[in-house]
């Protein structure tokens, strides 16, 4: 039966990247309740971006177990894996995050396109789309307006719109504040935790960025979860 | 949704895209218009002679026939004398003929001497007769009865003088026997467009003084003469029956007096393809090729635009889209670019046509019809559809192996 008090637990996973430049990453265990929020602190090169992947299920491990929101990530096909991702994982970029060329209202609705179950739960989605908008603190009218056209700030308010449009249980937010000021940093933080609670939704936020550790229930730093292995070229 | 966004993507690269599209929208048209040319070609070669059974001239190949007598391309070797004309004539077989006496010339249009029973006998286009549109056909000696090209090349209308130059190419002119422009035919779309057509005894008479140095016949005592053609250049025959078309061509093939030859025109006419499929199998085959080169190009231009377009497969990627998604949006795109290039292609082509139709036509005598897209027009804008889509793939698959590799790990 699945744990589902657990939103994400990864035990004894440990995960090889193929090629000349190997890469290995093993974390004995990482669990994160639900609602919880979770800041993972580390350095380039640490493994972060293998253990979104890990999460994501773009990837699979080698050994070990990767379980969100009580289900095994591996005991999925491939396409049930990214069905997955879209239905219980909501996730923020750095920059770049948004499709330029599409509007806010495309953007924010997207992840739902490939999440029925998500989708569901929204009785009016454009309503929600433009309810989170408001709530994230964005201009009105702003729904019809090309992502490209926004600025940095605004783009990470729509990303973090997108990530929690269709209440999934985790979201994933990758340094979302380093491209942005220390005063827009603040408020993005504020709006997103205030979404999370609301939604009671479980976020892990990776960043190098201690600073920021106040303002999460829990702090974990890479290099107390996982080792890392670089072989020499 | 997905196709929106699809659609918002290609617009957000208007100035590639376009570029990319008119490519394959001038390679469309290019093809298109060669199709039509050649089979514009065809048709008017094929329609410009209709229920002749035989035509006769003197033994030369019969593509040569074929060309100088109907066409009006190249020279007679020889011609046949009028005693054989009339020989043939008096066969059995033999329904009708019209004797056809080329030679001379006004401007740059030749002349044909005939008997008014041409004007009857001659069909095109399956089975349409000759009109006069102004004036009426040859009744008096000097009589002329103009095609539509040469009156409106040289602006001639009913009663006009023309004067008529010996040979093909001469300054040496006929001017002692003018003629009268007495009707001016309608457009056909055949060779008669362009030429100037008199009586057989005109001939002759043209020709009286033409030996004898300082000599003049007034037109009236011309009127009055005796003018029996000493030869014609070739006849058109029609068969009582068509059982007996082969009976008559052995016949005339293998007339003891003179040597001939009769030819069927649709069987010189296939020999004529067959000498000029090469020319157009490689004029086909060069389109062809820029077409392909244009898909080339597209494949190119999506191949380019991956690397800068790995942020936007890696979103999709992130927000749940399967590979396939991946491959499908390029394919997508490919399948726009190269069915807009085609309708484009063809706009291209109509455009072209209704710009060029009239010029064509009074150039090379080539009337291009302007219809709706043939079938085959059709196959072919559906074949350069599935083929963007093939090349397309190449780029696709690239694209579906970035994003299994890249998952979200991409950072610009």
């Amino acid at each position: 039966m699945p744990d589902t008090a657990k939103t994400l637990q990864l035990e004894n996973v440990a995960y090889s990247w193929p090629g000349r430049a190997s890469f290995d990453l093993q974390v004995a265990d990482l669990t994160l309740a639900s609602s919880e929020t979770v800041l993972l602190l580390g350095e380039s090169g640490s493994g972060k971006s293998t253990l979104l992947s890990l999460i994501c299920g773009t990837i699979i491990a080698g050994s070990g177990r990767v379980s969100v929101a009580g289900t095994d990530i591996a005991a999925l096909s491939a396409g049930q894996r990214d069905r997955f991702r879209a239905e219980q994982i909501g996730l923020i970029f750095q920059q770049f995050n948004l499709l330029p060329f599409a509007s806010v209202q495309d953007n924010i609705l997207l992840p739902l396109r490939f999440a029925p179950e998500r989708r569901k739960r929204l009785s009016d989605p454009n309503a929600e789309a433009a309810r989170l908008c408001h709530d994230l603190g964005l201009p009105d009218g702003v729904m019809s307006s090309k992502a490209g056209n926004l600025s940095v700030g605004q783009q990470q308010r729509v990303a973090a719109a997108r990530a929690l449009i269709g209440m999934p249980p985790l979201i994933i937010a990758d340094e979302p504040t380093s491209s942005l000021d220390a005063a827009t940093q603040a408020t993005f933080l504020e709006l997103l935790f205030a979404q999370s609670y609301a939604h009671g939704t479980t976020l892990l936020m990776v960043s190098h960025d201690a600073r920021l550790s106040s303002q999460f229930d829990r702090v974990i730093n890479m290099t107390d979860i996982a080792q890392t292995k670089r072989d020499a070229l | 949704m997905i196709l929106r966004l699809a659609f918002a993507s290609l617009i957000a690269r208007a100035l590639t895209v376009g570029m990319t599209i008119l490519a394959i929208a001038l390679s469309v048209a290019l093809f298109l218009g060669v199709e039509k040319i050649r089979t514009g070609a065809k048709a008017s070669f094929a329609d410009t002679i209709s229920g002749t059974d035989l035509i006769v001239g003197a033994r030369s190949g019969s593509v040569q026939l074929l060309l100088y007598s109907v066409f009006r391309i190249g020279n007679a070797t020889n011609n046949l004398t009028w005693e054989t004309y009339q020989d043939i004539a008096s066969h059995p077989d033999v329904d009708w003929i019209v004797p056809i006496s080329l030679g001379d010339s006004h401007r740059q249009f030749r002349v044909m001497g005939t008997t008014p029973t041409f004007f009857e006998r001659y069909k095109y286009r399956s089975g349409k007769s000759l009109v006069v549109n102004d004036g009426a056909i040859i009744d008096d000696l000097f009589d002329a009865v103009i095609g539509a090209d040469v009156a409106a090349t040289l602006g001639y209308s009913v009663s006009d003088p023309i004067v008529v130059a010996h040979g093909l190419a001469s300054f040496t002119e006929h001017d002692d026997q003018p003629f009268r422009v007495s009707g001016i035919l309608e457009k056909t779309g055949t060779p008669v467009d362009r030429t100037v057509i008199i009586g057989m005894r005109a001939i002759e008479a043209i020709h009286v003084d033409w030996q004898v140095q300082g000599q003049s016949t007034p037109a009236d005592a011309l009127r009055q003469m005796e003018l029996e053609p000493q030869a014609v250049t070739a006849a058109l025959v029609g068969v009582k029956g068509r059982l007996k078309v082969f009976g008559l061509q052995r016949f005339i093939n293998e007339y003891t007096q003179e040597p001939l030859l009769a030819i069927l025109p649709g069987v010189a006419l296939q020999e004529l393809w067959q000498i000029v499929s090469i020319a157009e199998t490689a004029l086909v085959g060069v389109s062809a090729m820029v077409v392909i080169t244009a898909l080339i190009g597209m494949m190119a231009t999506i191949f380019s635009s991956l690397n800068e377009r790995r942020r936007e497969m890696a979103i999709f990627r992130a927000m749940g889209a399967r590979p396939r998604v991946i491959v499908g949006l390029l394919v997508l795109e490919a399948i726009v670019m190269a069915t807009l290039g085609a309708l484009v292609g063809l706009e291209l082509l109509y455009i072209g046509l209704t710009i060029g139709q009239p010029l064509i036509d009074s150039a090379f005598g080539l009337w291009l019809p302007i219809e709706p897209p043939t079938l085959r027009e059709v196959w072919v804008l559906l074949v350069v559809i599935l083929a963007g889509a093939i090349v397309s793939m190449v780029p696709a698959l690239r694209a579906y192996r970035m994003s299994l590799a890249d998952g979200m790990t991409v950072r610009i």
